[in-house]
């Protein structure tokens, strides 16, 4: 086998495997779901520390 | 405190003392045996190092820990390097801009060997993109970690040996620097024992930032950490690949890289590449998914959009060096690769920055008030404008125009001042007043002027450059009519002397930002009372301090 039909190969082959990891990671996304994981997991930052505080406090 | 843990406790008091002192024994050995000067100097300096660690273990070992607070968050070593991040920055800055000068001006490289451009110029990178930026980086990953995780940092000694270990590594590398010890790798100057130091020091780094993510309490795992988490896995990889080399001899500094010819150059670039990928990127996007809603106190504007940023980023961007090697023996299918991959990164790139941005979405007025969130915000901007600029250069057209002048260095500017610089600089506005337990900062206004001075710093370099840069290039590519070249290559030096000037002026206004940003930091530390706490939003203040918020805001609908 030449060289550039390895590369070819290679690369069409990547190129399939990148396409479908991006599919993966597109259906996790919009997976319905998901959606409150991750509405809740976007108030992470804004919601852990002044609890964590206050609790420390009480 | 149950038995167990004095038990352990105990167990990593002792491991942490013969740790030392087997550092200790490594240090004495390169001091009396090396080969070299270098190495001796830095063998002392490495047992002096570890000698100071056994006695201080020693000291704590025998009359035990101050404060048995186990239930908080392990800050100790955080406030460690966030001091430790200001003090890099300033003095990476610094000899940033007396370089400049250099350039303007060569009779400032003095005619000495360890004052010339080249020595200085490893000096300025390494202070800036590892010192400053990995400080800022070990200071807001373990930060963030704890906090969106709900969990205490893991490790008792690891924390301390990782931030001061870090310290040590910076004084090794640009010791060796000034003192002519460099592979000559760009952004991987360091020689071989640096890197097998630097090497432990990261795995360690890696296992806190593990630990702490296994022990928590909050079942998913916020975005700002899988950032972080890439970035601390990949630069180990980068680190460990690119560095691989045969030492001349074991006591000796010298070393030979594994690679040779284009293997070499296309290793060199992959790291590099992925240096500003993943250390300068992944790392900062981190920094800004966690301190720009936090500030805002907003959430993120679409979480489905940070994780399909995050996964799209990683994948791509590992693909992008061969772009730093068009026109070279490098094969021509693997510069289009490079080329591709570089030109698909606008995507991610400004799918995190439009994140980034629209956080601020109903809450811009603060951008007129709050002058911490206009840095980060700022910051972002900048993101999105040398992400759009470095995908444009990495076109082989236009990088045939671009490559090997002053654009390329502009570019890298506008990134590191303007991204990196003011992510990182409203993150520690953020930090010092949360991890010192002040209201606020010492002032406000002070960080007005950091703002206005730094930013107008950065303008003049990257116009500076813009102009110095497609000059240079448009001068070595005009021909006459008879087929010469129009111009020689010292006549493109004169004509670069006036950006070059303007080039160190704006980064002369950088330092004088930084230097405003310590004196304002330092005040704060020190707990002066605050000159403008009646202007800081609530969140300024450390968590147990603050104000309950004016009216609890329902979450936004996507």
């Amino acid at each position: 086998m030449k060289y550039l039909t390895v590369v070819a190969i290679t690369q069409s082959l990547a190129l399939l495997f990148f396409i479908f990891l991006f599919a993966v990671v597109l259906t996790y996304v919009f997976w319905p779901g998901n959606k409150s994981k991750f509405d809740r997991a976007a108030r992470i930052p804004l919601d852990t520390d002044e609890a964590a505080a206050r609790n420390r406090k009480s | 405190m149950n038995t167990k843990k004095i038990a352990w406790n105990a167990f990593s008091d002792v491991l942490a003392f013969a740790g030392s002192l087997v550092g200790l024994v490594v240090g004495l050995i390169f001091a009396i045996g090396g080969r070299d000067d270098v190495i001796m100097f830095h063998g002392w300096v490495f047992a002096a190092a570890s000698a100071a660690a056994a006695l201080y273990l020693f000291v704590r070992m025998i009359e035990g820990d101050g404060e048995p607070d186990e239930t908080g968050y392990f800050d100790a070593p955080i406030r460690f390097a966030t001091i430790a991040t200001l003090f890099w920055g300033v003095i990476g800055f610094l000899v940033g801009d007396i370089i400049a000068w250099q350039l303007a001006f060569p009779v400032l490289n003095l005619d000495l060997p360890w004052t010339n451009f080249g020595r200085l110029r490893p000096v300025h990178t390494s202070a800036v993109v590892f010192a400053f930026g990995g400080n800022a980086l070990i200071a807001t990953s373990l930060y963030v970690v704890q906090r969106t995780c709900r969990a205490r940092m893991a490790g008792r000694w690891s924390p301390w040996f990782l931030v001061w270990g870090y310290q040590l590594f910076i004084v090794l590398a640009a010791s060796g620097y000034v003192l002519g010890v460099t592979q000559s790798k760009e952004y991987a100057e360091p020689e071989w024992y640096v890197d097998i130091w630097l090497t432990i020091i990261w795995v360690v780094y890696l296992l806190i930032f593990l630990g702490t993510m296994a022990r928590r309490k909050e079942p998913h795992i916020y975005v700002a950490n899988w950032f972080f988490l890439a970035f601390i896995v990949t630069v180990a990889m980068l680190h460990i690949i690119n560095n691989a080399a045969i030492p001349v001899s074991f006591l000796g500094s010298k070393s030979y890289s594994l690679y040779t010819g284009v293997q070499d150059a296309m290793t060199q670039w992959w790291y590099g590449h992925n240096a500003v990928g993943f250390f300068l990127t992944a790392g900062f996007l981190g920094m800004m998914y966690y301190f720009v809603p936090k500030r805002a106190e907003r959430p993120v504007y679409s979480y489905r959009l940070s994780i399909v940023h995050f996964w799209s980023l990683i994948f791509l961007y590992i693909w992008a060096g061969p772009h730093h090697l068009y026109y070279t023996a490098l094969p021509d299918w693997a510069q289009t690769l490079g080329m591709t991959f570089s030109i698909m990164l606008w995507m991610p790139s400004w799918g995190g920055m439009i994140n980034g941005l629209m956080t601020l979405s109903g809450a811009w007025d603060k951008l007129r008030t709050d002058p911490v969130i206009r840095m980060l915000v700022v910051s972002v901007a900048f993101y999105g404008m040398s992400t759009f600029e470095g995908p444009l250069m990495a076109v082989k057209a236009v990088n045939s125009l671009s490559h090997y002048t002053d654009w390329t260095i502009g570019h890298v500017h506008s990134g590191a001042l303007g991204w990196v610089g003011f992510v990182s600089f409203g993150a520690i506005y953020c930090l010092v007043p949360w991890l010192w337990g002040r209201k606020g900062l010492y002032s406000l206004r002070l960080v007005e002027w950091h703002f206005w001075v730094s930013t107008l710093g950065i303008l003049l370099y990257i116009t500076a450059m813009w102009v110095s840069g497609i000059l240079q290039g448009l001068m070595w590519r005009a021909y006459d009519s008879l087929g010469f070249l129009e111009y020689s290559f010292v006549e493109s030096v004169e004509a670069m002397h006036p950006f070059y000037i303007i080039r160190a002026t704006g980064g002369l206004l950088f330092v004088i930002g930084s230097l405003l940003m310590v004196w304002n930091v330092w005040r704060t530390i020190r707990g002066d009372a605050s000159l403008d706490m009646e202007d800081q939003p609530r969140i300024a203040a450390a968590p147990e301090l603050r104000e309950l918020p004016a009216m609890t805001r329902p979450v936004p609908a996507e």
